[in-house]
């Protein structure tokens, strides 16, 4: 067992028992403590795949700043443990089992594919081609992101703001 | 050097995960970090074929899918706040005005 299949293992560890967390975990700011944990573990695998860049961006942007927004609305919202209904019992007894069956089929069909060809190892400048490849072959779209971005802010605030 | 498709069972362990806390859990917030996770096993399976194929467009695919994720975020939460503003509950059974 190399080095790196150990790491592979433990930060695979890590990432599922977060999101078994999030599941298990009835205070909503409980389960995003844990997302924060599934976010982090996936960082550490985009580091051991070479995708530096990747890694950097979901470090900052995901654990950064998505999470903080969700934790700031929890706080905002004062949100308080779930309550348990009728409607949440049939979530257990017909949604749990259903979503474990797709879980199993999911993990069956994808581990029973054919390995793909032999890997090729992380070049050591990725970070430069994505941008060369970003900032030429991608402009358009990426442009296009600015104005998806803009669109959302004030999306956002108009649907967040009090009417007078 | 991790084989592929130890990373694409992963990734599919994380998105089933997603899809059980998505109809399981009940909080409105929580039911958004669901998704939120589901998208992050995407990506992990769009950053290992990436690598598998020696091909960078898994990346660009996966900034952008984050890009989108921060907008989707933005919006969404204030429309959760709206909720709880007009509901005064996060629970998903108390938004059920289309309901008969």
């Amino acid at each position: 067992m190399t080095a790196e299949l150990v790491i592979f293992f433990l930060l695979a560890g890590l990432a599922v028992a977060g999101a078994l967390n999030l599941i298990l975990q009835r205070h909503p700011i409980h389960s995003a403590l844990s997302l924060v944990v599934v976010m982090m573990a996936l960082a550490g695998l985009y580091l051991l795949q070479g995708a530096e860049f990747i890694a950097a961006v979901q470090i900052i942007v995901y654990a950064g700043a998505i999470m903080v927004l969700f934790i700031f609305v929890i706080m905002l919202l004062n949100a308080g443990e779930e309550e348990r209904t009728n409607l949440s019992r049939m979530a257990r007894w017909v949604g749990l089992p259903l979503g474990i069956f797709l879980l199993l089929q999911l993990v069956y069909w994808i581990g029973r594919a054919p390995e793909a060809p032999a890997t090729v190892a992380a070049s050591p400048a990725q970070t430069r081609k994505l941008a060369m490849m970003l900032f030429q072959e991608f402009v358009f779209p990426f442009e296009l992101t600015s104005i998806l971005i803009l669109i959302a802010i004030l999306g956002a605030l108009v649907l967040a703001k009090k009417e007078s | 050097m991790v084989p592929v498709s130890y990373y694409l069972v992963l990734s599919a362990i994380l998105f089933g995960l997603g899809v059980v806390a998505f109809v399981f859990k009940r909080n409105i917030i929580t039911i958004f970090m669901a998704i939120e996770l589901m998208l992050n096993a995407v990506n992990l399976a769009f950053v290992a074929f990436s690598r598998s194929l020696g091909q960078l467009q898994g990346q660009v695919f996966v900034f952008f899918v984050i890009v989108v994720a921060a907008a989707e975020a933005a919006v969404g939460l204030a429309i959760i706040i709206l909720i709880a503003r007009n509901r005064r509950s996060l629970n998903v059974e108390r938004v059920d005005l289309l309901k008969l």
